[in-house]
């Protein structure tokens, strides 16, 4: 540490407080303590030891150039196609391209550092508002143009500019009007409501194999699946809001809000599309009966009509009325009464209608 | 080096001739930067903003942004003869098919994730060292444009590959836009083509992520960087830093070098992170359905406290005359956004309304000085905190095997109470930092050395502080408070005297007294030896 010491005291006192850095290296920012005489604010280094930096920075130079040298071989020599060649080619080529930068960025900063002079010039601010007169001026010349230009005398000019500006401005929006349908009564809506070209009641498949269920089958209480519509396996749009979560109780474990007439053998359909944001409510908890939306949480008793225990969700996910057919597989009996998945502002209190209509 | 190389005089004698740059270069090749590392956090955004150009543009070259299906046949085994969408298939592609494809991917993943961290915390150190202030408010407004704009790229983004993960993030949205009242069904369906998810979205948002947001990016980052560069950057208090002036390293070659150095830093840790740290792995996810999700779906980082915000809502739905308000979905997704983002917009306008200070500020605020910005600032961040926290409570659950619906309801309560404790403890913290930076100058810093007096007393030795330490900490300056004493005659000011006036005042008072007012170390500096303020009240006695 140099003899920088601004408090001579006498030899009992240290020349150094403890716990604050050396007189030479500032902690608040590289200010230099020190200005020699004759450039204020520009402080060479040490001719000696910016040799020594140069030879380091162009060390590091030189693993630049190797480094950028590897990441072009690298392309020619590791090529993709398999997962493991994937991985390596993507290794060699992220790690010269890493050690090139880096090493680039490390050699500027020694330069930077430790062979360019340390810097504490003082430049001057001034304030951002223009003077007075360059205001006045401004505001003259404004003045005598909008008089020169009219628009202030002729009023009727004016008015009519104002009045044909409105329909151009409003134009670019109209024209956004055919980005989509209108959303008409579709939200309402499933594919378990249309029957099948044959005109039968639409069967209940298992998502991804596709198989229809056959009610005698899917016979062991707590079991889950997850359903599709026939013959929509693989319409995203009819899945949105047509996927169904399938579950098979003993009879005694339903309780009063299940709807035991849509219902097979134990056997119930509940969709699938969670009613708070849409996500599908994926998670059974066999125990308890609990169907719960990984998104956020809302957790649904299934064994009582999906009605909400927990979370943000604020209504139960709509059941299915299900049956079999002649060949005993499980199908919809009809579409669902209410709406599923999200609420939305045209949505209204469906289920009360429902039971309105019941009454 | 006597006079610049020909290729260079020529070059620039031909510019300056028709542009006449001479009179650009003149005024700012030795502009002044002035250092301190909390300056670099908004170069951080800035580099990462190239970054993601440069590897975005490499991405477009391979990605198609169809949502018609196809089957897979690409080099990636567990997916092969898989119907998928032409997005998701393209996606595969460049990152199995693709020489550098997939390190770009990541990269450009990496960079997304870093161009927000780095903006929101270049936004927390202008907030806290009040460098929004007056001429800065509008560069301010612009930073706060820039952070909600780079939130929606980030959606944008992350939606394109058309992966299991994407999709669910798709979803949310489309269930957020149904909620909204009146408009919000139409909303959807101009988005999405129609219902969702329809055969639009990835497109629509392809030219919204690739043209449409960055091109605005591009212009306020501009503004952002001419206004910075126009009204000179702040600089911390300390030795010969005024307000009329600024003190560090010229443009040309020191900051110029230092900067491209930063950028390299930048681009070099985000490549490390991109080959070594694997980040959305589209390719375990799987081709989106609306009938899946993986449980433990997250965002990315910067959406986790609306995720946490839609988590911790409990459930609230209205019903009238026919129409249905989700309260339980418009809250969480409106109200943390607006109160975040409309309070960063509105701060430093009601920071001025409250103190009357219509002052230009060049020289940064320690954050301690300014003990209720400083309280409210942390305030803000814990509420963010709280939410984004509660955006993974489900990982939090997992790992330590606390019930789910505990963390929720953990987070019910905390978002109000934690706020109002991190207020406080803040508070108090900067007030103990005043008395502590008081001290220091009024008694000096100890010695560790110990003195025995005459009459066989112990104390320890005090010197004073290091002359830069000394300047920094002197560089606190008092708030303003709006003058709302009565006069002789019991008449409050003019301003002071509705309701609103008086609230006004108050606030002022509040916001501006000065509980630890400096008294400046220099009437000691005529001492000699070994003194150090050993007052009285101050020694400190050994037993």
């Amino acid at each position: 540490m140099t003899e920088q010491n601004e408090f001579p005291e006498s030899g009992r006192v240290p020349t150094r407080v403890l716990g604050t850095p050396p007189a030479d290296a500032p902690i608040v920012d590289s200010d230099p303590v020190h200005a020699p005489e004759g450039v204020p604010g520009v402080i060479p280094q040490d001719p000696v030891q910016a040799r020594k930096a140069e030879r380091i920075v162009a060390l590091l130079f030189l693993v630049t150039f190797l480094a950028g040298a590897g990441f072009i071989a690298s392309y020619v020599i590791f090529q993709v196609g398999t997962i493991d060649r994937t991985a390596t080619s993507n290794l060699a080529l992220g790690g010269t391209l890493t050690l090139a930068l880096l090493s680039l960025a490390a050699g500027l900063t020694v330069w930077v550092r430790r062979i360019m002079p340390k810097y504490n010039l003082v430049q001057e601010r001034h304030e951002m508002r223009s003077d007075d007169e360059t205001r006045e001026y401004v505001r003259e010349t404004f003045l005598q143009g909008a008089e020169e230009s009219g628009f202030v005398k002729h009023r009727l000019l004016r008015r009519t500019l104002l009045l044909a500006a409105a329909p151009l401005g409003l134009a670019p929006l109209v024209l956004l009007k055919d980005l989509g349908p209108l959303p008409g009564t579709s939200l309402r809506h499933t594919v378990w409501g249309e029957p099948t070209k044959d005109g039968k009641p639409r069967r209940l498949v298992v998502e991804g194999s596709g198989q229809p269920i056959r009610a005698a089958d899917f016979n062991s209480p707590g079991g889950i699946l997850s359903v599709v519509p026939e013959g929509y396996e693989e319409d995203l749009n009819a899945l949105a809001k047509a996927t169904l979560i399938l579950l098979k109780f003993r009879p005694e474990e339903l309780k009063s809000g299940t709807n035991l007439n849509w219902t097979h053998d134990g056997i119930v359909a509940y969709s699938k599309i969670c009613t708070h944001v849409g996500c599908p409510a994926a998670l059974y908890e066999q125990t308890t009966h609990h169907i719960l939306c990984p998104c956020h949480q809302s957790t649904f008793d299934a064994a009582d009509g999906a009605k909400v225990v927990f979370g943000p969700a604020a209504r139960p996910l709509p059941q299915l009325p299900i049956g079999i057919d002649e060949e005993g597989y499980l199908v919809a009996k009809s579409d669902f009464d209410v709406p599923v998945g999200p609420s939305f502002w045209e949505r209204g209190d469906a289920e009360a209608e429902v039971r309105e209509k019941a009454s | 080096m006597n006079a610049p190389p020909k290729a260079i005089t020529g070059v620039s004698t031909f510019v300056d001739d028709r542009i006449g740059a001479g009179n650009f270069l003149k005024r700012n090749l030795r502009k002044i930067f002035p250092d301190h590392w909390s300056f670099l956090l908004g170069e951080i955004a800035l580099y990462s903003f190239v970054i993601l150009l440069l590897t975005g543009t490499f991405l477009t070259f391979w990605f198609k942004p169809g949502m018609a299906e196809t089957t897979y046949t690409g080099s990636y085994a567990p997916l092969y003869g898989v119907k998928m969408s032409e997005a998701y298939a393209s996606a595969l592609n460049i990152s199995f098919d693709v020489r550098g494809g997939l390190l770009m991917r990541q990269i450009h993943h990496w960079a997304a994730l870093l161009f927000v961290a780095g903006m929101t915390v270049h936004m927390l150190r202008v907030f806290f060292t009040g460098a929004y202030r007056k001429p800065r408010e509008l560069n301010w407004i612009i930073g706060i444009l820039l952070l909600s704009l780079a939130l929606l790229e980030g959606l944008t983004g992350y939606s394109l590959p058309d992966d299991l993960l994407s999709g669910a993030g798709l979803r949310i949205t489309e269930g957020v836009m149904l909620a909204i009242p009146i408009v919000g069904t139409y909303l959807q369906f101009f988005l999405f083509g129609g219902e969702y998810p329809g055969h639009d979205v990835i497109s629509r948002f392809y030219s919204i992520h690739i043209l449409l947001i960055p091109g605005i990016l591009l212009a306020l980052v501009s503004a952002h960087m001419i206004l910075m560069w126009v009204q000179k950057h702040t600089q911390m208090p300390g030795k010969g830093r005024t307000e009329k002036n600024v003190v560090g390293a010229p443009f040309y070659p020191a900051f110029m070098i230092k900067a491209g150095a930063f950028f390299l830093f930048t681009f070099g840790v985000i490549a490390l992170l991109g080959t070594f740290a694997q980040i959305n792995p589209i390719w375990l996810f799987g081709p989106y359905t609306p009938a899946d999700i993986s449980a433990g779906s997250q965002p990315d980082w910067y959406m986790g406290f609306l995720e946490g915000a839609l988590r911790l809502m409990p459930a609230w739905e209205i019903n009238f005359l026919g129409h249905t308000v989700t309260f339980s979905v418009l809250i969480p997704a409106l109200v943390p956004l607006g109160i975040v983002m409309t309070g960063l917009a509105l701060y430093p306008f009601l920071e001025q309304w409250v103190t009357g200070d219509r002052r230009e500020h060049h020289v940064a605020d320690r954050p301690r000085n300014n003990p209720h910005r400083t309280a409210i600032g942390i305030s803000g961040i814990t509420f963010y905190g709280i939410l984004w926290l509660l955006g993974a409570n489900d990982e939090i659950s997992a790992n330590f095997h606390i019930s789910l619906y505990t963390t929720t309801w953990f987070g019910r309560i905390a978002i109000f109470v934690g706020p109002a404790i991190a207020y406080w403890i803040t508070y108090r913290m900067c007030i103990g930092l005043q008395r502590k930076d008081a001290e220091v100058l009024s008694h000096g810093v100890e010695s560790g050395v110990i003195k025995r007096m005459p009459n066989g007393q112990y104390i320890e030795v005090h010197t004073p502080p290091a002359e830069d330490i000394a300047e920094h900490i002197r560089g606190k300056k008092e708030i303003p408070v709006l003058e709302s004493a009565e006069d002789g005659e019991g008449i409050p000011p003019k301003g002071a005297r509705s309701a609103l006036g008086r609230l006004r005042a108050k606030m002022s008072e509040a916001y501006g007294t000065d509980h630890v007012p400096l008294t400046d170390g220099h009437h000691e500096e005529g001492h000699e030896g070994e003194h150090a303020g050993v007052g009285a009240g101050d020694r400190k006695e050994l037993h």
